[in-house]
């Protein structure tokens, strides 16, 4: 799955469009024996304190307080992902993100992650936790649960 | 209408349905078998104690979860490996790794959404809703079938795919109900037409702290482990994150340095809504109801096959009008009202021989009475059938109060033929009410082409009796040779004959036939010649006339040969012809099953009343009844030396206790007797095996059913009961000719 986004709401001023740059996220899912996986992608600054939300596998939101650092972080607030949401992502498949990320998100502290969740299954936040740093990209980075690997490119 | 509302959504959403209740009735059980699986448990347990026990096994512990069934799942790292088991909480030990059941998934997925992710959600629900128009829409017709709320578990009559349908339903049509509604209602809460409600948020302070053991933590001590969802342990290392507590009240988080509750939050309504819906849907909390709801799920398959084969037959059986004229051509207007559609096959041989008598035929559903149109119409006729208990059929809605409501009356002279079953109390009652209506229009001067005529279970002699009534009033031949889809017949071989009544110039016989050998394959096929039992009604088609007759059988299948009791009816064919048989020769013959003549399921007693040959299927109910059932034989006779039908079975049945008594009488002896004078001298026992829950059978010609009514009237009087009430529990049937 592609999705270009040429512009990313993040809660601070990060996404300037003169300095930002396209950014593919890999992410391979495990093989889990379950149904579709919701996935959260968002950031956070140095402190943890949530920034935005990259992306939102998964559209029924009843099922989004299983995403529970993502949850705990935007009271489940539909606006963080409006028009960033896509279909859940099933177990041994790959979900492919391409985002306009400013410039100022790597080697600043930021880090990226990943709350998963499966219907009759545990909980999984930050199952993925990668900063977002110029030299991490192309490193996939293992899950412990529902996600195999993850990988970013710029 | 209602027809429509619940014809169109079933054969549609037939196949939808049934894969919908399939599913949901393997789904059923899960709840049932997961509540059997699970660990006793303490009543008296806290969430506390189970959270000690459970860290104490697992340091790792990360959630605790308890399904509605009561499953308890601890999640699980141990050296950054995920691990989930089943816990028994009175040790906090693992007994089982927690796997989720694939077939369960599988299961599930193909119930809810046909695995087409929201297409199949969208679809399963418009099946959900399918069905809700169906039960309810299938209520208002079997109300309207019935006639009334009260007499909604009356007992049912006709053929067998009706009242499998009917039975079935009325089981399970709550089911149904309560079963689509939820549906929805969760699909609407996963689509957020609904509202979920929402969490409460995080707590915006902590004291920062860690250290507090769940076992101190007054929440958690207050929570009794029935009522436990899940408890989320707050993140090794971060001081900032809480204990996590969800139950049946609602949900809150827990200091883990003070073990003090930072926040409740009682659970909203939107959030008890849908848990109370899914709990109905699901059974899970509620396994009994699951199973129940999954048993009733099961009758969904039958009522799909039979639902479709009702309305096949009455597709085939209404059939397309050939040269129908326009409505303002023709001189004959024939309006039709029919429910399941046989009417419309009499109709259509009505149709055909006015238009091979040289008339220009309209014939339209009594919906489209139109007397505006009818310009150069002579004459207009009604067909039209009762539906269940005289009530006005689907295409004859309304015609009644049309009628009614003319400013002055029509000039075109009407006829009216009603259809119907003699066995409903209210024969042609809506046929009567229409020939009603007409009698008080012929006050106002709208002139009466035919008296009102009956016809009873499809009658193809009657109806043809009325046929040349209808010639005459025309001055023309008119020949009506009308069969109502005749199966297909075999030859029948006659091998022996008993004879009655010569002495009494009405020769009578029973005569035996021996049973058709029917190929393998047309038995596979259904072309066979059918299993029968006593009071089933041998079809014969005479020579010389397509219109078959019927006789009741006096055998069953397992009896290896076909029995009736026959005498000679003044200008009968059939009769005739049958009497006339040599041993060797042949009749074509099929059978017909007559359901409702049949005694009901049990022990209790049977009187059975029958006179002349009536005694045939009455005679084949003693001879099957090896359970030695009391079955007490009134029968009526002329004379015991010339037409005592089956007299030395009737003796060597009851000795072997097959007849519990036989009364007799005789009318051409001294004593004059007839079987209602039988009756009345044994008033008090009759009026006892009443009261013992007795069913009444009776056999014969219709004079003598009338007045076996008549007399059982008296008889019951000092009981609660009346020949109509018992008629009405299907206590009281009759088969009379």
């Amino acid at each position: 799955m592609n999705i270009p986004l040429t512009a990313l709401a993040l809660t601070t001023a990060l996404a300037s469009p003169a300095l930002a740059r396209p950014v593919t996220m890999t992410t391979n899912m495990a093989q889990y024996g379950g149904d579709g996986a919701y996935l959260a992608l968002y950031v956070t600054d140095a402190q943890g304190a949530y920034q935005g939300s990259l992306w939102m596998a998964g559209d029924k939101s009843k099922y989004y307080e299983h995403l529970s650092d993502w949850y705990r972080a935007t009271a489940g607030d539909a606006a963080q992902i409006d028009g960033i949401t896509g279909a859940s992502v099933g177990a041994g498949q790959q979900l492919t993100i391409t985002l306009d990320l400013a410039d100022a998100l790597f080697d600043a502290g930021y880090s990226l992650h990943i709350d998963a969740g499966v219907e009759d299954m545990r909980n999984s936040p930050s199952e993925i936790v990668v900063p977002l740093t110029s030299s991490g990209a192309g490193q996939p980075v293992q899950g412990a649960r529902y996600v195999r690997d993850f990988t970013y490119d710029l | 209408m209602l027809r429509q509302l619940h014809k169109f959504p079933g054969l549609i959403a037939a196949l939808l349905i049934v894969t919908m209740a399939l599913s949901g009735a393997v789904l059923s059980v899960l709840p049932a078998w997961e509540a059997a699986m699970a660990p006793a448990l303490d009543q008296t347990l806290t969430v506390a104690t189970l959270a000690e026990r459970v860290s104490a096994t697992f340091p790792g512990v990360e959630q605790i979860r308890r399904s509605p069934a009561g499953q308890i799942t601890a999640f699980y790292f141990e050296a950054g490996r995920p691990g989930a088991v089943v816990i028994d909480p009175a040790t906090g030990k693992g007994i089982a790794d927690h796997a989720p059941s694939g077939l369960a998934r599988w299961v599930t997925n193909l119930h809810r959404s046909l695995f087409l992710g929201d297409v199949g959600r969208w679809t399963a629900a418009a099946g959900a809703a399918a069905l809700l128009v169906l039960s309810l829409s299938g209520v208002m017709l079997m109300r309207r079938r019935v006639g009334g709320w009260r007499q909604m578990f009356s007992r049912l009559r006709g053929p067998v795919a009706g009242r499998l349908h009917t039975q079935i339903a009325r089981l399970s049509v709550a089911g149904f109900v309560l079963s689509s509604v939820t549906a929805l209602l969760m699909t609407a809460s996963t689509f957020d037409v609904l509202p979920n409600g929402t969490a409460p948020a995080f707590p915006a302070q902590v004291s920062g702290r860690i250290g507090a053991t769940p076992g101190t933590m007054p929440l958690l001590q207050d929570t009794p482990v029935q009522g436990l969802r899940e408890l989320t342990f707050p993140y090794a290392g971060d001081p900032t994150d809480v204990f996590a507590l969800k139950t049946n009240r609602g949900e809150g988080f827990i200091d883990q340095g003070t073990g003090a509750t930072l926040l409740w939050a009682d659970a909203g309504f939107w959030q008890r809504f849908n848990e109370v819906v899914f709990m109905l849907h699901t059974g899970q909390g509620m396994a009994w109801l699951g199973l129940i709801l999954g048993l009733m799920a099961l009758g969904v398959p039958v009522m799909a096959v039979t639902g479709v084969a009702i309305w096949l037959k009455s597709y085939r059986a209404r059939p397309r009008m050939i040269g129908n004229a326009a409505a303002a051509q023709a001189d004959t207007i024939l309006l039709v009202g029919s429910e399941g559609g046989s009417t419309w096959g009499f109709a259509a041989t009505l149709h055909a021989a006015l238009r091979l008598a040289g008339h220009k035929v309209h014939a339209a559903p009594m919906t489209q009475l139109d007397l505006g149109r009818y310009n150069r119409a002579a004459r207009v006729i009604v067909l039209t059938a009762t539906y269940g208990d005289g009530v006005a059929p689907a295409s004859a809605k309304g015609f009644l109060d049309r009628l009614a409501a003319l400013p002055h009356a029509p000039t075109i002279p009407l006829a009216v033929l009603g259809f119907g079953d003699r066995q409903f109390p209210q024969f042609c009652a809506y046929a009567g009410d229409v020939a009603r209506v007409a009698r008080v229009a012929q006050a106002k001067g709208w002139p009466n082409l035919l008296p009102m005529a009956t016809i009873d279970r499809q009658s193809p002699q009657e109806f043809a009796r009325w046929g040349r009534d209808l010639g005459n009033a025309l001055r023309h031949a008119l020949d009506l040779a009308h069969s109502p889809a005749i199966p297909r017949s075999h030859p029948l071989t006659l091998i022996s004959r008993r004879e009655y009544g010569t002495d009494m110039q009405t020769p009578a016989a029973i005569l035996r036939f021996a049973c058709p050998q029917s190929a393998r394959f047309d038995w596979i096929a259904g072309r066979g010649f059918g299993r029968f039992g006593p009071g089933d009604l041998l079809g014969i088609l005479p020579t010389g006339s397509p219109l078959p007759r019927f006789y009741s059988l006096a055998c069953a299948t397992h009896d290896g040969f076909i029995e009736v009791c026959i005498s000679r009816v003044p200008g009968g064919l059939c009769s005739g012809q049958l009497l006339d048989l040599a041993p060797g020769d042949t009749v074509q013959a099929f059978v017909r099953p007559n359901p409702d003549f049949k005694p009901t399921k049990g022990r209790k007693p049977v009187i059975l009343i029958g006179a002349g040959t009536g005694i045939g299927p009455l005679a084949g109910f003693a001879r099957a009844n090896t359970a030695r059932r009391p079955l007490h034989l009134y029968f009526g006779t002329r004379h015991p030396d010339h037409d005592l039908f089956y007299g030395e079975e009737l003796a060597a049945w009851q000795n072997a206790g097959k007849l519990a008594s036989v009364t007799t009488a005789f009318s051409r002896t001294n004593t004059r007797a007839y079987v209602q004078d039988a009756l009345h001298a044994d008033a008090a026992h009759i009026a006892q095996l009443i009261s013992e829950g007795a069913q009444i059978m009776v056999c014969g010609g219709r004079d003598m059913a009338a007045g076996v009514a008549t007399v059982l009237a008296e008889v019951l009087a000092p009981t609660k009961w009346t020949p109509a009430l018992l008629k009405a529990e299907g206590r009281y049937v009759e088969d009379t000719y």
